[in-house]
């Protein structure tokens, strides 16, 4: 396959959305590993989005109805994106909830996603295809077939290299057969024909 | 320019004293806080429409009518109607009683009502929202102007040699504001039939409301009802207000901070930086209603919502006083400012006058 690095191309606006608590992070480390592989192939303009600093301000959002600043940037920088990679750890067989509080606000992302988890156990690798699929799925999102999961055990492991060169390729890949579609204007239907429309028989 | 309060008619909690209103008690203090509107100079009181506790205004024409019969200038309004779950009919009938009963002091607020389960408990469907706003507010446009009445459509038995009555005073309908927090729909609605558009911008950041107040505006001349500029616009805002700013402050925090919209969210410091909340002294709030103007244009109607979180009858009595003495204030300055052109919101007198010239 190629076309990924088409001498035509502009820059691909990358953003990577990485939802690790600790500093360091095993998950921004997985995150930071995936997006090398891509920028390896593709020539991206990076933004990462640390939901940890962002966390009070997820918080607020869903409790007043509106972002801060802040978090505004951040939402707008994914909603602006060719292409997202999103990681998270792994908390009780699911994406931690202030992974999934993020993605709450998001009405749809129709766009490559690249989906990466860490664990403590290898036993929980499913749950990239269990939850973080479906999420993204119904958030229209076009998510990359290998998604990547990083146990303690696999940081030693040189596979995981070769899963995280695998899923990059097809989210590079993707980023090229997908390109960002910029949302038209708000658009208004006519008064007349929303009036129109309900006087037809159903 | 009208200034008045709208109020939700909650019964909440008092969080510094742990007392809650009875109904009883929270229905009377809408009419105290009515009257006392009226005594300080405000032009408009309006009550919201809930079928759910913790509100207490089920029933919005009884309670106007009630202060219609004690008031004598005062606007009676509603924020809001609901378009979507009450028959178009009922309506027509019971503003126009309203009207006639106040002599013309009426005018209502459109709103399609964000409560999901009041739609099925009135028979409807929360998905066919817009749909039901539309159809139900055409029929409703068209009783108030038409004496008999054939009509079918889709949410409504049909109707064959309908006439509501009462008919409206002097045949002039009540002038109708449209409220969306969110949908361009509406904003087209309103521009299509030439009536206003309110905007309750005091939970979120004012861009969202700029777009759709310039969407109405453009859409208002398109339909040839005037200039965008003179297009009838209002809005709603939020204050507390004591001679000095940190007075304020320190006694509205705790009602912020428990507030059923927006507690235990942001705090009072970045909601009002992001929101219309202005807590302060008399001049802040003077300095941020005037701003309003700079962001939405010229417009004809301020609403504050005074009596809410809580709020004990006798704080919201002083806050109204504070706002007797701000609002002749704004009047001068809004009117100093204002374009030439731009008109008054209508009133039952001027529509009448503009029926009798045209």
């Amino acid at each position: 396959m190629s076309g990924a690095c088409g001498a035509n191309h502009q820059r691909v606006k990358l953003v990577v959305v990485t939802a690790g608590l600790t500093v360091p992070s095993s998950t921004r480390l997985l995150a930071d590993r995936l997006t090398s592989a891509v920028t390896a192939q593709v020539a991206a303009d990076v933004t990462v989005v640390e939901l940890r600093d962002l966390a009070v301000d997820i918080a607020n959002h869903l409790v007043a109805g509106f972002p801060s600043p802040t978090l505004a940037a951040a939402l707008a920088a994914v909603g602006d994106a060719d292409g997202v990679i999103a990681t998270t750890p792994i908390f009780s067989a699911s994406y931690s909830g202030l992974f999934k509080s993020f993605f709450d606000l998001f009405e749809e992302l129709p766009k490559p996603v690249l989906i990466a988890a860490t664990g403590g156990t290898p036993r929980h690798s499913l749950a990239l295809e269990h939850a973080l699929r479906p999420l993204f799925t119904y958030l229209h999102a076009i998510v990359a077939p290998t998604s990547v999961y990083a146990a303690s055990a696999d940081w030693a492991d040189p596979d995981l290299a070769h899963r995280i060169a695998r899923a990059a390729g097809e989210l590079a890949e993707l980023m090229d057969r997908h390109p960002a579609v910029t949302q038209p204007a708000e658009t208004v239907i006519p008064f007349e024909q929303q009036l129109a429309a309900l006087r037809q028989k159903p | 320019m009208q200034f008045g309060i709208f109020s939700v008619g909650d019964v909440t909690a008092d969080p510094t004293t742990g007392v809650t209103p009875s109904e009883h008690e929270r229905i009377k203090a809408m009419v105290t806080i009515a009257l006392k509107a009226e005594e300080v100079g405000l032009d408009v009181f309006a009550t919201g429409e809930h079928h759910n506790p913790p509100f207490v205004p089920s029933s919005p024409t009884t309670m106007l009518g009630y202060i219609a019969a004690r008031t004598e200038r005062l606007i009676l309004s509603t924020a809001t109607t609901l378009i979507t779950t009450n028959d178009p009919v009922k309506i027509a009938e019971d503003f126009a009683m309203l009207q006639h009963l106040a002599d013309g002091r009426v005018d209502l607020m459109m709103g399609r009502g964000n409560t999901g389960p009041v739609y099925p408990w009135f028979g409807k469907d929360i998905r066919q929202g817009i749909p039901l706003a539309i159809e139900n507010y055409a029929l409703l446009h068209e009783l108030w102007r038409n004496d008999v009445v054939d009509w079918e459509g889709r949410f409504r038995t049909p109707l064959q040699s309908f006439t509501s009555t009462p008919r409206p005073l002097d045949d002039v309908p009540p002038f109708v504001w449209h409220g969306s927090i969110r949908s361009p729909e509406i904003a087209e609605q309103a521009a299509y039939y030439g009536d206003g558009f309110f905007a309750n911008h005091i939970f979120w950041p004012k861009e969202h409301f700029m777009r759709l107040i310039a969407l109405y505006r453009e859409r208002f001349a398109h339909y040839g009802h005037g200039t965008a500029e003179q297009a009838y616009v209002g809005l709603g805002g939020q204050v507390f207000i004591r001679p000095s700013s940190q007075d304020a402050v320190r006694e509205f925090r705790p009602y912020f901070d428990n507030a059923p919209v927006y507690g235990h969210g942001p705090s009072l410091e970045e909601f009002t930086e992001q929101t219309p909340l202005t807590v302060g002294s008399p001049q802040q709030v003077i300095d941020r209603t005037l701003s309003f103007r700079e962001h939405f244009g010229d417009y004809q109607r301020q609403l504050f919502l005074m009596d809410h979180a809580g709020l004990p009858l006798k704080t919201v009595l002083e806050q109204l006083d504070h706002l007797g003495e701000i609002v002749p204030v704004l009047r001068k300055e809004f009117a100093a400012l204002r374009a030439p052109g731009v008109s008054d919101a209508p009133t039952h007198e001027s529509m009448k006058r503009a029926k009798v010239s045209a």
